[in-house]
């Protein structure tokens, strides 16, 4: 790519690359209490602790869900409490037109469909996905970073961030290897 | 050369991994299958879908036959009204329950027994979901308007009846469908990022590309997803147990004697994880073999599988139980009749007999571990088990309906060619979209394995042993 070539204004950020979760852990932790806030990780599979590491404040995805779940058990039952007292009401025996016990499996359905339809998309749509294009796949051998290699990236946004400085960090926290990452 | 390198010789193991996998190798031996070339792919494979293709095309001729002729060519008629269509439909659904109660139930409960057989699981589950839900659809005589089912304003100015089982079995159905197609998808964006990049031709980068969707692990990512995967295995765990109980009721709020039962919502779910766990074994026992996964899909998970398989046969064997308890304590001579036709009538009781042989007397060695640790015993026994489960749901449907109230209103049925022939095909379907599935993607999650793998390394047996030692040799403290 044009990691050569990049100057401080093409600077996505400085990569640090490391072979375990615990040095990527430490490493976090240590750019965190220098204080650098613009900053992610990369790992091939989630490591504990990496978010309270790298001060990500606690998703609210949860509530998210709860809610939607919510909107769907009320749709899910005003849908057949209208359709069967108001728009098409069908005499079955002379049951009563409004008779919830019949209601709860629809309801509840309705509640799951919603809720995990509610997980799944804003989860890909907070982190941004469909993405075709980051600046962080123009890091050297990033293939490792869904295979075997966790990395940590201080960003350019960063309002402490100083090229120098950055690679001087990262180089101290013993990484295998420090990257520029273009944007 | 060999088609997988750097592989370690395979050794059975009783651990839920064997020791000393590391991330670089998992990735190898998983996805090095999918990525080779055509021309490597293994001659199993070819005669497998050789078959599974021969039976699609039985199953797509039945569905021709069946879409220009009309649903006389099957064998039901009055009084038995339902037969095969929906003895295949609950049998099929039932086996796709399994697999989500793998990924999600065992994920809440913190199993790491569940991490090598998940994936493939949910995809059992949705290939099984889509040949179950075929039936209805095609049973209802006329397909191409299956979308009436559905609520939606619509020129004929009506709605479905909400107090009709069978209309919530269209909304627990497309539910299950579409919601365990997100669970495994989303499971898989992270695996298909790994294929992604190590993808060597053009079509493999483009297509793994385009559905990891750009996935890069970054942490915050990470956060996000792992929150809603736990939320979607929350949501997941209730639907499966609600998706079974529904079908349940389709028969238990009806009159007919032998289907008007409580016991029936439980009792279903519990077949159904029974023959979901003996489609498990069925596809892993080849599978761990022809990949060589012996070191990933070890020995525990087959013992694990096994022992829920007891359990949950033997819950269904209590069912039995009730149903005929209950046949003689209602005090109803219909009931009453019913248990007798079902045990000892003229027509059937080979049906009843036969069924308490595979569902309660096959499973018997399993109390063995030696049985539960011999994977072709295994095999023999999953093989009884799916006999029996059909065989039950062909006691309830069918034995039920022949002869209820009237006499004068008994009747037999007999299966026609073409009942079978949609059968045997269902199997095509199946067959050809799991053969696909393992050609095209990983079998294993393997980035759940990796962190299984990694989890092991610090916390499992060997990291304790290494520990104890460090301690006695004085160099840690307690």
């Amino acid at each position: 790519m044009t990691t050569a070539t990049a100057g401080a204004a093409g600077l996505y950020g400085v990569i640090a690359e490391y072979d375990t979760p615990e040095q990527v852990l430490v490493a976090a932790e240590a750019a965190r209490k220098a204080g650098y806030t613009r900053m992610d990780a990369y790992t091939p599979h989630p490591v504990e602790g990496l978010d309270d590491a790298l001060g990500l404040a606690p998703t609210n995805l949860g509530f998210v869900v709860l809610a939607m779940g919510l909107f769907g058990a009320a749709a899910g039952y005003f849908l057949q409490w209208y359709s069967a007292t108001v728009f098409y009401p069908l005499n079955i025996g002379g049951r009563p037109l409004h008779d919830w016990p019949t209601y709860v499996v629809i309801t509840f359905e309705v509640t799951v469909l919603l809720a995990a339809f509610t997980a799944g998309l804003v989860m890909l749509a907070r982190n941004g996905l469909p993405r075709p294009y980051h600046p962080v796949f123009n890091t050297p051998g990033f293939e490792r970073a869904t295979r075997d290699g966790y990395y940590l990236c201080i960003e350019a946004a960063d309002p402490r961030f100083d090229e120098g400085d950055v690679r001087g960090f990262l180089e101290g926290t013993a990484p295998v290897a420090v990257h520029r990452v273009a944007r | 050369m060999a088609v997988v390198t750097g592989v370690p010789p395979v050794v059975e193991t009783n651990r839920v991994i064997a020791p000393g996998q590391t991330a670089g190798m998992l990735d190898d031996v998983v996805n090095t299958p999918v990525l080779v070339g055509p021309q490597r792919t293994p001659t199993w494979w070819w005669i497998g879908f050789g078959i599974t293709l021969s039976l699609l095309g039985l199953y797509l001729v039945s569905i021709v036959h069946l879409i220009t002729t009309g649903v006389g060519i099957f064998g039901n008629n009055q009084p038995v009204s339902w037969a095969m269509p929906i003895i295949n439909f609950v049998w099929w659904i039932g086996i796709g329950h399994a697999g989500t109660l793998i990924s999600a139930a065992l994920l809440l409960f913190r199993q790491p027994w569940r991490t090598s057989i998940n994936r493939f699981a949910e995809a059992m589950t949705i290939f099984a979901v889509v040949c179950a839900g075929l039936y209805p659809i095609l049973h209802i005589g006329r397909p191409w308007v299956f979308y009436w089912l559905m609520p939606y304003p619509n020129t004929h100015g009506m709605f479905p009846n909400f107090r009709s089982a069978l209309t919530w079995d269209v909304f627990a159905i497309s539910t299950y469908a579409t919601v365990s197609l997100l669970f495994w998808f989303i499971g898989l964006i992270p695996d298909l990022a790994t294929l992604r990049d190590s993808a060597k031709s053009r079509f493999q980068k483009l297509l793994y590309g385009a559905l990891a969707l750009g996935w890069n692990g970054s942490a915050k990512a990470w956060q996000r997803y792992m929150r809603a995967y736990l939320l979607l295995a929350a949501l997941s765990f209730p639907l499966v147990l609600s998706v079974h109980s529904t079908i349940a009721l389709d028969f238990a709020i009806s009159q007919v004697p032998g289907w008007n039962n409580t016991v029936m919502p439980p009792y279903f779910v519990a077949g159904a994880v029974f023959a979901g766990f003996a489609m498990v074994l069925l596809l892993a026992i080849p599978l761990r073999r022809a990949f060589g996964f012996e070191h990933l899909i070890t020995l525990r998970h087959l013992d694990n599988a096994a022992k829920l398989m007891l359990a949950t046969g033997m819950i269904v064997v209590y069912g039995y139980v009730v149903e005929l308890f209950y046949a003689w304590y209602s005090g109803v001579e219909f009931e009453k009749f019913m248990a007798y036709n079902r045990v000892l009538g003229a027509d059937h009781w080979w049906a009843f007999w036969a069924l308490i042989a595979c569902n309660l007397l096959a499973i018997q060695p399993l109390w063995f571990r030696r049985v539960r640790q011999t994977p072709w015993a295994l095999f023999l026994i999953s093989i009884f088990v799916s006999i029996g489960m059909w065989l039950e749901r062909f006691v309830i449907v069918v034995v039920s309906l022949t002869k209820d109230f009237l006499p004068s209103s008994w009747g037999n049925y007999v299966p026609t060619f073409w009942d079978w022939a949609l059968f045997v095909g269902s199997f095509g379907l199946f067959g050809t979209l799991f053969l696909l599935f393992l050609r095209l993607l990983p079998a294993i999650a393997t980035t759940e394995m990796k962190e299984l793998a990694h989890h092991d390394a610090h916390h499992g047996p060997d990291a304790y042993e290494s520990i104890r030692e460090a301690y006695y040799r004085g160099e840690v403290r307690a």
